[in-house]
């Protein structure tokens, strides 16, 4: 527990320091008994950042686009957090956390922070804890927060709920994967992404992109219409008007009633993952060795027994 | 409270080009369960030390196929310990003679794997070593 506990861990991470992030970071996506009074203690800055879904296919391009991004947010001085979100094995519990690699240019820049998560087997391709370590991120002072998970079908619907702007990377060869694009996937996009758009095809993705688009589209018009671009992670070109998209959303979300609905929507979301799992661990946590030999002996079902202990 | 997984960075400093080595490394100690991080190759000693203080990891190792590790993983351990990242447990692979070892222990390396070392060697270590070395 030495390292761990340091009293002045919040007040080192409120000033920006790189160690004491990392160390924060740590206590909360582990759970750790710390993790409430961090969580307590950087709320205040919530909201504060624009929080960047990237998610996509595997291959799309998501985390040498993030490369890019970062680099073209650097340039106007901007601090930038990336949570890189990489499923865990079923099996063994591993993970292979290879986001980092395409990112790697940014290592040293003391106004990035880059660190890659397991999902350790939460559903949805993010983790509960990740609520917290983007309270950690906002509270180190970042402007934006980029957070980078795979997905393919329903599941990344879930990252909806955790960030303000969701971008969908795709490719030019991936025409099929876009025709079967799942209705969620449609509507959870803020901004729709070509990438690979040095590679041959893409017009036509665009234009299929764009057509499958309107296709969901009623006739009043939305106050936000998502934007289909075309961007080239390898040359670099669409990176800047993927910037300005990003922009433009961030302001719409500011104007509108959407920015708040959205901010809600996360904060229930916290709530109640935070609720169902203390819940959830504090049950457990009654069940004792005589429970189980009631239950084997049949004297006390499991419905009861479990009503029993969500009393206690 | 489930035990968490450890976390581990591969890494490849030096100028060698190739690093079919590393992701051997990296997919066997994913299999054995451990959280691996992957920077690909010719990264610095800054760089390395740097991911190690983002990622919070529990461990390093390097894999260097040739030359330059003398000057290269004490570096490493230093840069480190310059970060406040005295528990990490530091490991090597490479081509490395035996005088060699002696002196890289002394600073800070914790083991050397020669080449061809069997993979369950390397994940026997860590599941050993690691838990002594971090109390989680
Ligand atoms: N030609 C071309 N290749 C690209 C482009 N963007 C990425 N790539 C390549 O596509 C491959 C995958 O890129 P990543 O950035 O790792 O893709 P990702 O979506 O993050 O992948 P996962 O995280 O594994 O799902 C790499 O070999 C990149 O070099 C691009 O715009 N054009
Ligand atoms: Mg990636």
């Amino acid at each position: 527990m030495s390292k761990r506990s340091d009293p002045r861990l919040i007040e080192r991470v409120l000033r920006g320091e790189h160690a004491a992030a990392s160390r924060a970071l740590s206590l909360v996506i582990d759970e750790a008994p710390e993790a409430d009074a961090l969580s307590k203690a950087f709320f205040p800055k919530s909201g504060s950042a624009q929080k960047i879904g990237v998610c996509g296919p595997p291959g799309a391009g998501k985390s040498s686009l993030t490369s890019r991004l970062v680099a073209h947010y650097r340039k106007q001085k901007l601090k930038i957090g990336i949570l890189a979100v990489d499923p865990s094995s079923p099996i063994s519990g591993g993970a292979f956390l290879g986001d980092r690699l395409r990112i790697q240019e940014h290592a040293m820049d003391p106004g990035v922070f880059i660190r890659s998560l397991a999902n350790r087997g939460m559903i949805g391709g993010v983790s509960y804890t990740i609520f917290g370590a983007m309270h950690v991120l906002e509270a180190w002072g970042c402007d934006k927060i980029i957070v980078e998970t795979v997905g393919t079908g329903q599941d990344e619907v879930e990252i909806g709920k955790v960030a303000d702007t969701i971008v969908y990377v795709t490719t030019p060869s991936m025409g099929d994967e876009i025709q079967a694009m799942k209705a969620g996937v449609m509507e959870i996009g803020d901004i729709f992404v070509v990438n690979k758009s040095d590679l041959h095809g893409s017009d036509k993705a665009l234009s299929d992109l764009r057509s499958a688009m309107s296709l969901g589209r009623t006739h009043e018009a939305k106050p936000w219409e998502p934007p289909v671009l075309g961007t080239s992670a390898l040359t670099g070109k669409g990176v800047d008007e993927l910037g300005k998209a990003l922009d433009d959303h961030w302001t719409h979300l500011k104007k509108s009633e959407e920015g708040r609905r959205r901010l809600r929507e996360q904060h229930k979301e916290e709530l109640s993952l935070y609720i169902s799992r203390r819940v959830y661990r504090s049950a457990l946590d009654k069940i004792s060795d005589r429970n189980l030999d009631d239950l084997v002996e049949h004297k006390i079902d499991p419905a009861s027994l479990g009503t029993k202990i969500l009393k206690k | 409270m489930e035990s968490k997984p450890f976390r581990v960075l591969i890494a490849k400093p030096g100028l060698d080009g190739h690093d079919r080595g590393a992701k051997v490394i990296v997919r066997a100690l994913r299999d054995a369960g451990f959280e691996v991080i992957y920077t690909g190759i010719r990264q610095t000693p800054e760089m390395i030390a740097q991911t190690a203080l983002q990622e919070d990891v529990d461990a390093v190792g390097l894999s260097l196929l040739s030359g330059a590790h003398m000057t290269l993983f004490p570096q490493i351990t230093k840069l480190l310990k310059d970060r406040g990242l005295k528990d990490v447990l530091v490991f090597g692979g490479g081509i490395i003679p035996d005088e060699d070892v002696a002196k890289l222990k002394k600073k800070g390396i914790d083991q050397v794997f020669g080449p061809g070392t069997p993979l369950t060697t390397i994940v026997d270590y860590l599941n050993s070593r690691l838990p002594s070395v971090k109390k989680k």
